[in-house]
């Protein structure tokens, strides 16, 4: 019964903040919006049995891409009340498809719901005497271990195309340069002056 | 009543919907397009985890993490790229990004 009460206050949390997402006039709103939403749907997750999973989202959403998003929106120094204009312009048609969306996922949905008659209660998707990310663990390094490195592959070319993309060499800034440090040779960053006594360099 | 598969692919529908909805009203402004585009991903990894639940199956949760990790990559290229194109245009406006076109 409490897991009920929870999974309809989260669903609903999840929704309305998701819209907000959309609806919000400054895109500041809309990112902490966003972790809201991923915050409620790390809550879902945790019903659904998937713990390792919910901090995942947790960490990796939040603590990342959302204070990346964060960071991108302060840094831009962009009117976004002029952004905003178009907003309904285009609502017919996005509504239009929207509901089509909607009405199709909803059909489905309520099919899977009257299958079998009786609704089927959701169980954690492991034996009770395995935490969660064990049995994960179990799965991931053996049967997809080659899928788990190709996600390393593609983090890793993500990381480079980011820092290659935003990367500029802008002129007059100075910079270590080691090979340039290091080659220094004393004939080049010494002289030897000859000075007469009681006249100085002058 | 009792929470059933159904449920979490109601709300997975409604946030799928609302990123799609998102990216329709929302066309010319680039952040909020990502941010639909997550909630979109993040739709996907709710149906992923309640089927991995009542299959009794870890592999929805292996792609559900999978399905984070691009997530994430294309989060962090797509806004690399607006960097870029906001210090050479100024502005972010999509309209003016077929420009580029060849």
């Amino acid at each position: 019964m409490l897991a009920s009460i929870a999974f309809y206050v989260l669903a609903a949390v999840a929704v309305i903040s998701a819209f907000a997402v959309i609806a919000a006039r400054n895109p500041v709103h809309s990112v902490l919006f966003l972790i809201l939403t991923f915050f409620t749907a790390a809550g879902l997750f945790v019903l659904l049995g998937a713990e390792f999973l919910a901090m995942l989202l947790v960490v990796v959403y939040v603590g990342a891409v959302a204070v990346l998003f964060l960071f991108v929106v302060m840094m831009l120094d962009v009117d976004f009340a002029e952004l905003k204009q178009g907003f309904l312009s285009y609502m017919p048609i996005g509504a239009l498809v929207a509901a089509a969306l909607l009405g199709e996922l909803g059909l489905v949905a309520s099919a899977a719901m009257s299958a079998d008659g009786a609704p089927i209660a959701i169980a954690p998707a492991q034996a009770s005497d395995v935490t969660n990310a064990e049995a994960i663990g179990h799965v991931l390094y053996t049967e997809y271990l080659l899928v788990f490195q190709m996600a390393g592959l593609v983090l890793f070319v993500a990381m480079i195309g980011a820092i290659v993309l935003t990367l500029r060499h802008r002129p007059g800034v100075r910079k270590q340069d080691i090979a340039a440090q290091v080659g220094r040779r004393r004939s080049e960053a010494v002289e030897l002056k000859d000075v007469r006594p009681g006249q100085g360099i002058g | 009543m009792e929470v059933s598969l159904a449920h979490y692919l109601f709300v997975a529908a409604a946030l799928f919907t609302i990123g799609v909805f998102g990216i329709f009203v929302n066309r010319k402004n680039v952040i909020i397009i990502l941010m639909s585009i997550e909630l979109v991903l993040l739709s996907v990894n709710v149906n992923l985890v309640a089927f991995s639940a009542y299959l009794q199956n870890l592999e929805g949760q292996i792609f559900a993490m999978l399905v984070l990790t691009v997530a994430a990559a294309e989060a962090a290229v797509g806004l690399a790229i607006l960097v870029t194109y906001f210090r050479n245009r100024g502005n972010i406006a999509v309209e003016d990004i077929n420009q580029m076109r060849g």
